[in-house]
């Protein structure tokens, strides 16, 4: 069972739903990031998600375009993001880590060697967000024989139609983007996040993590009642910008403090988590 | 590529890929939204009605069709093949853009759409986008990166003017690759009721093919027009090449005629051997950006990287994917000038014909200056002249040290 199955069943089993935060590879330096990556398991983090720096984030709004920057200009490189998931399985090796980015740094070093990279150093799963289903059988096939999950996304754009384009293929979980916008821009409505997931669920059995418009440890626990995953991205990235002068252990404290609001909101949930 | 279909005029196919280059690298919210637009577009393109309201707006909005001038002291100057220059510098709002912004227009009522969002460089997409925008009344939001409303000040007021909001951007570079960034971010947040008007034949399919169709017209008018002046097919085409819209339009009606040769021209800005300049086809390489895949100019680790030229048009590091293929595949020549030589042929077509080009335009001219010597004088050239110049004046005068 891939570590991403094995979490999701064993938060099943516990009847609460997982708390998945977002920092980018190398924000605001290679070693803070480190720090924090190994802070985020005992903070509360069920899953990683780790994104991958880019020049053009297109999906993205203000605070992940920042930090995105912020770990480029700090030298950032995919070998680097390597490393640091690597150095992070050495010392655990149950927490998933999905990559989260753009295609063409991937593009740049061959879906198949990238792939490969990735499996070897601990990686579960990809979201590539400008990699759609009509693009994506380029690193569709290389992950499934190296049994790392492409995580799709599906939006309130996507009709019931296209739900069944977008799942074959799909493993690991779905992430669905609960705002039509980009990261850290609006707020979800719960009432439309509640029944997209009704309708996706007729459709899928694999567990849903909502993401891009989380900010709170309320927002959080609202998305916990009604999906399997909530993802927090702009709100935990945001604290890395304004602590990045305090130094490292300052910046590691903060983020680990908002991760443990959000992880113990999402916790306080167990148990009242009604299926939609 | 070893065997080549009979015409080289028949892409996209299905998927939205000319060869290797092109498809939809989008987010998922924005995919059903271009299946859509795919499904109205070639529904349009079918569409008697459509064709004939484009068709008159063409007419009697834009002024076309606009003339195929010869001209003869430029031609003497050079001591070569005959000069012609299609002037789309003549159109509304002085050059090519307004061609595309019609129809895409047009197409934006026809699927409902009620807000229109663009992305401009030098302004010239902004402005047009704005003018199409205000003739049929519905508001519209321009990008621009902050540089670009710095050199383009002229063109900032024009848009204002025309009723469009102009959102300076100031992420990245702020100029083109960013602007576009920001207005597909527009875009997401706004899927239901906005369309967004691609300026460039670039960005994910159907805009690349369907920007060239709307920009055709320029290249079959100088096809007939050179036969109705000259009685044969130029011997050499060329035009200049940003994210490459006229180029496309000019080229396009001529790939399939072998003895006509083809040249776009990209931005060298400081030198394609400095890191500034925007020679993305002569330099970069393979890469996704802005939805499709195509050169690029970027990394090893696949950042894209900054373009530098000039002509803020020409200013962006990416290119359509069409280009890309036409270049693999050898139909057409990509060559590239400074902003030294760029400056030197608007001075020179200024002087010698009384027309002040385009700064973009004027790259083209720079790549005739070198080759239009080499040819007969029974041999012709039909140059796109994309637009007027009127909009470069303020950063001709600085580049020159005159103080306005």
């Amino acid at each position: 069972m891939s570590r991403i199955a094995a979490r999701f069943a064993e938060l099943k089993a516990q009847g609460r739903a997982a708390f998945v935060p977002f920092v980018t590879a190398g924000d605001p330096d290679f070693e803070t990031s480190r720090a924090i990556l190994d802070a985020l398991p005992g903070a509360g983090a069920d899953v990683i998600e780790l994104g991958m720096p880019f020049s053009d984030p297109m999906a993205d709004g203000p605070a992940v375009q920042a930090s995105s920057l912020r770990a480029l200009n700090a030298g950032a490189t995919m070998a680097r993001t390597m490393e640091l998931v690597r150095g992070f399985r050495k010392r655990d090796d149950k927490t998933p880590i999905v990559l989260m980015g753009y295609y063409n740094p991937v593009h740049a070093r061959g879906a198949e060697a990238f792939v490969r990279e990735a499996a070897d150093a601990g990686v579960d799963g990809l979201i590539i967000v400008d990699l759609p289903p009509e693009e994506d059988a380029v690193l569709l096939k290389p992950a499934q024989a190296a049994g790392i999950d492409i995580i799709r996304l599906v939006t309130p754009t996507t009709h019931d139609a296209r739900l069944a384009k977008v799942l074959n293929g799909a493993s690991g979980y779905l992430y669905y983007v609960s705002i039509t916008g980009v990261t850290g821009t609006k707020s979800f409505a719960e009432d439309e996040v509640k029944a997209a997931l009704a309708r996706i669920r007729k459709a899928t059995k694999l567990p849903i993590a909502v993401g891009f418009g989380i900010r709170t440890p309320a927002q959080a626990a609202q998305i916990a009642r009604i999906a399997d995953a909530a993802v927090v991205g702009s709100a935990i990235v945001n604290v890395v910008a304004e602590k990045q002068g305090a130094g490292r252990d300052a910046i590691v404290a903060s983020v680990s403090e908002l991760c443990r609001a959000l992880a113990d909101s999402i916790r306080a949930e167990s148990g009242a988590k009604v299926r939609a | 590529m070893n065997t080549l279909p009979n015409t080289l005029r028949s892409g996209p196919d299905a998927t939205g890929h000319f060869g290797a280059y092109g498809g939809r690298f989008v987010a998922e919210t924005l995919m059903p939204l271009l299946l859509e637009l795919e499904k109205a577009y070639e529904a349009a393109k079918r569409d008697p009605a459509f064709q004939k309201e484009l068709g008159e707006l063409l007419t009697h909005y834009a002024g076309r069709e606009s003339p195929l001038y010869f001209a003869p002291r430029l031609t003497e100057h050079f001591g070569g093949a005959k000069i012609y220059l299609k002037r789309e510098d003549l159109n509304h709002t002085g050059a090519h853009k307004i061609n595309n912004c019609l129809g895409q227009i047009l197409l934006a009522r026809r699927m409902g759409k009620t807000r229109i969002i663009a992305e401009t460089g030098a302004g010239s997409h902004g402005v047009a986008t704005a003018t199409v925008a205000a003739r049929f009344g519905l508001p519209c939001v321009v990008y621009m990166g902050e540089v670009d409303t710095e050199r383009q000040r002229p063109n900032v007021f024009r848009m204002n003017l025309l009723g469009a909001t102009v959102r300076p951007v100031t992420s990245g570079a702020r100029t083109l690759k960013d602007a576009m960034n920001e207005a597909l971010r527009d875009w997401v947040a706004n899927v239901e009721d906005t369309f967004y008007i691609i300026g460039s034949a670039a960005g994910p399919h159907p805009y690349p093919g369907m920007v060239r169709d709307f920009q055709l017209v320029i290249g079959n008018e100088t096809k007939a027009q050179m036969l109705e002046q000259e009685g044969k097919l130029p011997d050499l085409v060329v035009a200049c090449v940003g994210g490459g819209s006229n180029a496309i339009g000019m080229f396009h009606p001529f790939v399939d005629d072998p003895d006509v040769q083809i040249h776009g021209v990209e931005a060298a800005g400081e030198g394609v051997d400095t890191p500034r300049h925007a020679a993305t086809i002569s330099k970069g390489s393979p890469g996704v950006l802005h939805g499709s895949r195509s050169y690029l100019l970027q990394d090893a680790e696949g950042q894209v990287q900054e373009a530098h030229s000039i002509s803020a048009g020409l200013d962006y590091p990416g290119v359509g994917p069409e280009h890309s293929w036409l270049k693999d595949i050898g139909r057409v020549k990509y060559f590239s000038a400074t902003d030294q030589e760029a400056l030197d042929a608007f001075q020179l077509l200024s002087k010698l014909e009384g027309i002040i080009p385009a700064l973009e335009s004027a790259h083209a001219l720079a790549h005739v200056a070198r080759v239009a010597p080499t040819m007969r004088k029974d041999q012709s050239i039909a140059i796109c002249l994309s637009g007027r110049g009127d909009k470069d004046v303020f950063s001709v005068a600085e580049a020159l040290g005159a103080k306005l």
